[in-house]
């Protein structure tokens, strides 16, 4: 077992307990804060697959700017355990049941398609951000210009939808 | 035929200028018309003349015998069947141009003046520009689509202008009659056009002809073709038993009557014959077939024109009766005198039909000649004019009519010594009817009222010269087609032989006829012409005679004035037991069957809405449930489930 | 990390996202809070993104990445409206609880 396969398990290991903790945790404030490791974990996957200039996108866009505007909202809402709404058990036994059988028939369904344990013969250089930036301004780049408009739009949209209403 | 496809020829422009002329009429007289008022009978009229002046230009420029053909456009593909937007120009083409738009412009010309109080004016020639276009459409085509097109549209025309003083009543009848009976023709038509495309795999005049050609002669195959396609030329032509229609016609304002139902629409079906000349030659059952239906008609229209008292109504049973007498040429393979005498009787019943228009006009609207006689004394243009026309059509050398019919005639006899005799019968006929129509008019004295006589006055100058010169034509244009025994060149015949070259190979010449017999058939025709007209004259001029009321009528003479009353059979052969048979499934079908299953199905449909709406209880937790609980059973699915 | 992803089988990544994915959903039927939901969807695409970016080194093939980065800029959208959305609704009911939003029905 090479050195990168341990960092492989610890990080997976990680990355589920975190998750977990995202979905369990009592406190809103604490699920913010799991999946922002959890995040950071994912990262950390994208760096073992020679992703750096993705890993690094990640934990800005995720990490920096998301998870922020989750626990800004979360505060500004004032959301703790006290006042957060529980289901009954019996619908908490039906979903992770269901979950469960998700995963059992999404495991059923690719295995037939699963490769067989594969190693690759050598590391992958598309990750770099030379790489990247090559095929996001030579082939993608009006995505990349309307990505632009996408979020000048939810901006737009956001500050209208947040805005107090002045009529009422 | 040597087919020569040059997009960048000299005859390019005006070809495609023909039919867009009368179009862009139509266009600015459609959208403008109004506004300009008479204006518009002048803009149709140039347009039409413009589109004359092409046609000349293409008759002096295209080369002796040739052909071209003009591609606009591929029109469509449709696996292998390939359909081009194309014209065809060759002599028999040029022919009917020339007819169409030469008259056409006369005719339109006189509209002017004949239509010049109606409030429909500017609408009238709109019509008929519209109308012309789809007549050069018709006959321009290089394939039986295009032709479709153009049958159609003249169908269309010829219904809105019989219809055209749609405020009453009968005449919208006569129209839907007109349609409706021009669309079982054109079923027959599309029915032919069909099997060309089932068994030729086009539908271009020349490769349609290779294609029957390697069928060999009496092939079923062009006989049914050709059967159909006859069907439809009963129709638009109005042949027995599809020519009741065309007398009701005349509901229409009488130039259209002159264009559309005596010069060029009617004369469609004898084109479209001629134009698929090798197909018929191909088939000989189909001649026999249309020899003999032409034969009937021609008999059987003039039989019913003697009694008609209506001046438009003998004018169109004669028309019917000279298109059996068309048809029969036709059936016999004499696809050139057929062709002849639709060139001359183009022009001799234009004159005709504006000349009983010019009566009308100047009668104030009255059609019956139990109300007219003694007009020759006050309209004396429209007087000479009728009586050159009437000449014309009876026959009498050196006028027009004589030649064609001649020509007819000789072959008939050479053909069939009964046809030949069924069809003299019947030009005798039309001699006797014509110029009862021309003594009732215009001889011994007026019998109308005192208020009417008053008000009779001569045409304007704007109708009466276009008679003037359809007279002079009825006179000269019989020289284009002078029988063997008075000239060597038969200059239409010669004009159009690179057209029927083909046919004639297929069908056994008949001999050259001796010309002591020719002398004999001639005098014969002219003697017979003549014995009519002098008991014409006995019985209207030295006798005075004048046809009785209807109530009046007995016997055999009362069933001939009520048409056979084939128009009584055909309500309650085929009109009435239909109307029963539509309301039996009005009842039954529509209103129990179908009613029955439409509302049950919308019941249905609502009461399971009302079911299902109670799954939508709004509960954001129940819905994704239900999405990841359906994920889970489809994906079981798929990998469970062989499919 | 020479020899990072020699030693790693494929097939791990696969499980690994699949199970995280699995918990996102979990997480969805499971709360009835707005917010975590929203963090849960989170979840989800970041499963797919790993496998995406998987399969994308694996294969030596840069196209896997490009579309990871356009979903990171869709995810980012979507999280902007969406919380402006329950910002709003908070302020109408005064709660972010999904069970009390049944007015849409018919």
């Amino acid at each position: 077992m090479g050195i990168s396969q341990i960092i492989f398990y610890m990080l997976a290991a990680f990355t589920l307990l975190s998750a977990l903790f995202v979905v369990f945790s009592k406190n809103p404030i604490y699920s913010v804060l799991w999946l922002i490791l959890c995040f950071f974990s994912i990262a950390g996957h994208f760096v073992m697959l020679n992703a750096q200039f993705l890993a690094v996108v990640h934990i800005i866009v995720y990490s920096g700017a998301i998870m922020v505007l989750f626990l800004f909202t979360v505060m500004l809402l004032n959301l703790n355990s006290e006042t957060e709404p529980h289901k009954p058990t019996l619908l908490k036994f039906a979903a992770v049941l269901s979950g469960g059988a998700l995963f059992l028939i999404i495991i059923a369904a690719v295995r037939s398609t699963m490769p067989a344990p594969y190693v690759a013969p050598q590391l992958s250089e598309v990750g770099y951000v030379k790489n990247i930036g090559m095929k996001l301004y030579r082939d993608y780049t009006l995505p990349f210009e309307v990505a632009s408009i996408l979020f000048l739009s939810a901006m737009i949209g956001s500050v209208v939808l947040a805005k107090k209403e002045r009529f009422n | 035929m040597t087919e020569t496809v040059i997009q960048t020829s000299n005859l390019f422009t005006p070809t495609i200028l023909i039919p867009l002329l009368p179009l862009l009429g139509f266009i600015i007289n459609g959208l403008f018309g109004k506004k300009l008022g008479h204006a518009s009978g002048w803009i149709a009229t140039t347009m039409l003349l413009a589109s004359f002046a092409c046609s000349l230009f293409l008759f002096f420029h295209l080369p002796a015998g040739g052909s071209e053909t003009v591609v606009l456009s591929n029109w469509f593909y449709f696996k292998d069947i390939f359909i081009p937007f194309a014209f065809l120009i060759d002599p028999l083409t040029i022919t009917m141009l020339l007819v169409v738009t030469g008259i056409g412009s006369l005719i339109h010309l006189y509209s002017i003046g004949y239509m010049h109080d109606d409030e429909g004016f500017s609408r009238f020639f709109t019509y008929l520009n519209l109308f012309v276009f789809f007549m050069l459409i018709l006959v321009m085509g290089n394939n039986y689509l295009m032709m479709f097109i153009g049958w159609e549209g003249v169908g269309l025309c010829s219904y809105l202008l019989i219809g055209f003083w749609f405020k009453n009543q009968a005449y919208n009848d006569a129209a839907k009659k007109a349609f409706i009976m021009n669309r079982i023709g054109d079923l027959g038509f599309l029915v032919g056009m069909f099997m060309m495309l089932f068994h030729f795999k086009t539908l271009n005049y020349d490769q349609v002809a290779i294609g029957a050609l390697n069928l060999g002669i009496g092939n079923i195959t062009i006989v049914g073709i050709t059967l159909a396609l006859f069907i439809g030329a009963m129709g638009k032509s109005a042949q027995l038993p599809l020519y009741t229609w065309l007398p009701d016609a005349m509901a229409g304002p009488t130039p259209v009557s002159a264009l559309i139902h005596a010069a060029t629409m009617v004369t469609a079906g004898i084109y479209m014959i001629a134009r698929s000349n090798i197909l018929y030659s191909l088939a000989p059952h189909t001649l026999d077939v249309i020899l003999i239906v032409g034969t009937a008609t021609t008999i059987f229209a003039a039989i019913i024109g003697l009694l008609q008292n209506d001046i438009k109504k003998v004018l169109a049973y004669s028309t019917v009766s000279q298109l059996g007498l068309m048809f029969a040429a036709l059936g016999m393979g004499a696809f050139e005198s057929g062709m002849f005498h639709v060139v001359t009787h183009a022009f001799f019943k234009a004159l005709l039909f504006l000349g009983a228009g010019s009566v009308i006009h100047a009668l104030s609207g009255e059609q019956d000649m139990r109300r007219m006689g003694g007009l020759g004394k006050y309209i004396k243009i429209t007087f000479a004019t009728f009586l050159i026309g009437t000449v014309a059509i009876s026959g009498i050398p050196p006028f027009a009519g004589f030649f064609s019919k001649d020509e007819i005639l000789a072959t008939a006899f050479e053909h069939n010594k009964i046809i030949w005799g069924l069809l003299s019968f019947s030009s005798m006929l039309t001699a006797f009817y014509m110029f009862r129509l021309l003594y009732l008019t215009f001889s011994t004295s007026f019998r109308g009222t005192d208020e009417v006589k008053h008000h009779i006055h001569e045409s304007p100058m704007v109708m009466t010269l276009p008679l003037m010169i359809l007279a002079v034509c009825s006179i000269v244009v019989g020289f284009i087609g002078l029988p063997p025994v008075l000239s060597h060149t038969h200059s239409f015949k010669n004009y159009l032989s690179s057209v029927f070259a083909q046919s004639k190979t297929i069908m056994p010449a008949g001999h050259e006829m001796s010309h002591s017999m020719e002398w004999i058939l001639i005098g014969t025709a002219v003697g017979l012409a003549l014995l009519s007209i002098a008991f014409a004259h006995n019985k209207y001029v030295m006798q005075k005679q004048t046809p009785v009321e209807d109530e009046q009528l007995s016997g055999l003479s009362k069933v001939v004035a009520n048409k056979f009353y084939v128009d009584e059979i055909y309500n309650a052969v085929f009109v009435k037991p239909i109307m029963l048979l539509s309301d039996l499934f009005l009842v039954i079908i529509d209103k129990l069957i179908i009613d029955l299953l439409v509302h049950a199905v919308a019941f249905i449909t609502s009461q399971v809405g009302r079911l299902l709406r109670l799954f939508q209880s709004g509960h954001l937790g129940f819905y994704m449930f239900a999405m990841v609980i359906s994920m889970i059973i489809l994906l079981a699915v798929q990998i469970f489930v062989v499919i | 990390m020479e020899n990072s992803i020699q030693s790693v089988p494929q097939n791990w990544y696969l499980l690994l996202s699949t199970f995280m994915f699995c918990i996102g959903v979990m997480g969805v039927l499971l709360r009835r809070n707005a917010i975590i939901i929203l963090m849960c969807i989170e979840l989800m695409l970041n499963a797919v993104n790993l496998l995406l970016v998987s399969y994308s080194s694996y294969a030596g093939n840069a196209e896997g990445q490009v579309f990871v980065f356009f979903i990171m800029v869709v995810a980012a959208a979507e999280v902007a409206v969406g919380l402006a959305l329950l910002v709003s609704i908070y302020r109408n009911v005064a709660s972010t609880d999904i069970d009390i939003l049944n007015r849409m029905k018919w």
